[in-house]
């Protein structure tokens, strides 16, 4: 086939697929490139739009089948043996299920309320950190920025949900000090052991963090 | 309003949901009936395979890996089903045959009739189409397939999808001059 051995036929056999608009971006815009340049081209085109005018039509004349392909179907489906609940091995299905089952309203309400708890936590550890600072609190605790290379530090995020409380009782436990933050996504450097501990011991003391109900995120840095 | 996605009811019918299972038969039924009927010209039959299509859908749906859209899957199990009946039937060679037949009609009050009227005269060539022409037509024109997804429903390369098509509508083009509209291509 000529037509397809040239740039012009390599154009030409997809314009089926740019009439019937399913071609991908960079196709579209070469096919459109030709068609404004090659009137030979565009009343080809013409062509391929009455063609598709007409499948439409011939298809749609061809009518539906009857209500007896859907009984016979459940008939069919009754007859199958029950069978277990499978879980779908598609991820993303999954998470369009999840979100399939929220009517609208859920999902606005959903998403207010985690936009106010993100608020919230920024609000509140905001306020633990100036109160702290101003009772020289942490301050003390905390390791200043000029310090940096005197311990091993970890980026933490805490959950949405928890409250000063909480962080306050973490930290303590934990005997940690806040470094600095919280930088852009909620995130604080916070010291967790001193300069030169094994690196076993850093991921024991990393994965206890971890394991807290408290910490959302956790990862070492510099 | 919300509509479900395919993707969705697929995987409540794998979990035994039924209403999930009418719902993507009311959706797709027809546009699948089409595409069979016009492999199989015989509209009982076409109707016999269409809810043998969805019953595998019901079996299969755990399996289904959203690897290709919801009707993509379900052409291509129609388009398996149908060749596998047609076969059987050794009805294979009965495109050709049926096509050649319908060629003696340059005298047909019909054909004088649809000379006038261009798009009449391009249904009756797209219907006289062999099987295999028919189906890239379709499967482009009506079912809105893209190159890819076409080589996924018939099994062929995607240079071969455009040949084929492209010499489908070479044959559209013969069989209207047959009848005495040249289009001036190919």
């Amino acid at each position: 086939m000529t037509a397809a051995n040239d740039e012009g036929g390599d154009i030409e056999v997809l314009l089926p697929w740019h009439a019937a608009g399913t071609l991908g971006a960079r196709d579209r815009e070469r096919v459109e490139a030709a068609l404004a340049n090659d009137p030979e081209l565009a009343r080809r085109y013409e062509l391929v739009r009455e063609e598709l005018g007409q499948a439409i039509e011939l298809n749609e004349s061809l009518g539906a089948p009857s209500a007896r392909a859907m009984q016979a179907l459940f008939a069919k489906i009754d007859a199958e043996p029950a069978r277990p609940a499978v879980v779908s091995a598609n991820l993303g299905v999954r998470i369009r299920e999840f979100f399939a089952a929220l009517s609208p309203r859920t999902l606005a309400w959903s998403a207010g309320a985690a936009a106010l708890a993100i608020l919230l936590q920024a609000g509140v550890i905001a306020g633990i950190m100036l109160k702290e600072k101003n009772a020289g609190g942490y301050e003390t605790a905390a390791a200043p920025k000029s310090a940096a290379g005197d311990g091993a530090y970890a980026l933490i995020r805490f959950q949405p949900q928890v409250t000063a409380a909480d962080v306050t009782k973490f930290l303590e436990t934990n005997k940690l000090n806040i470094a600095d933050g919280p930088s852009a996504g909620g995130l604080y450097r916070v010291r967790i052991a001193a300069k030169g501990t094994p690196k076993a011991d850093l991921d024991r003391i990393l994965k206890t963090l971890q394991d807290d109900k408290v910490v959302g995120f956790i990862a070492v840095t510099q | 309003m919300q509509t479900t996605s395919d993707e969705v009811l697929i995987g409540r019918i794998a979990n035994g949901d039924r209403l999930a299972m009418q719902v993507l038969f009311a959706r797709h039924h027809v546009r699948v009936y089409r595409f069979v009927l016009r492999l199989m010209r015989n509209e009982a039959a076409a109707e016999d395979l269409i809810s043998d299509v969805f019953l595998d859908v019901w079996r299969q749906a755990g399996k289904f890996e959203g690897r290709s859209a919801v009707s993509t899957w379900l052409l291509s199990i129609a388009r398996f089903k149908a060749l596998s009946v047609l076969r059987r039937r050794g009805e294979e060679e009965l495109d050709d045959e049926s096509a050649e037949a319908i060629e003696d009609q340059a005298d047909d009050p019909e054909v004088a009739l649809a000379k006038k009227d261009k798009g009449a005269a391009l249904r009756q060539c797209l219907a006289k189409l062999s099987a295999e022409h028919r189906e890239i037509i379709d499967l482009v024109y009506y079912h809105e397939k893209s190159v890819e997804e076409v080589a996924g429903i018939v099994g062929i390369p995607e240079a071969t999808v455009k040949t084929r098509m492209f010499y489908a509508r070479k044959k559209l083009s013969e069989l209207l001059k047959e009848r005495g509209i040249d289009r001036g291509w190919p």
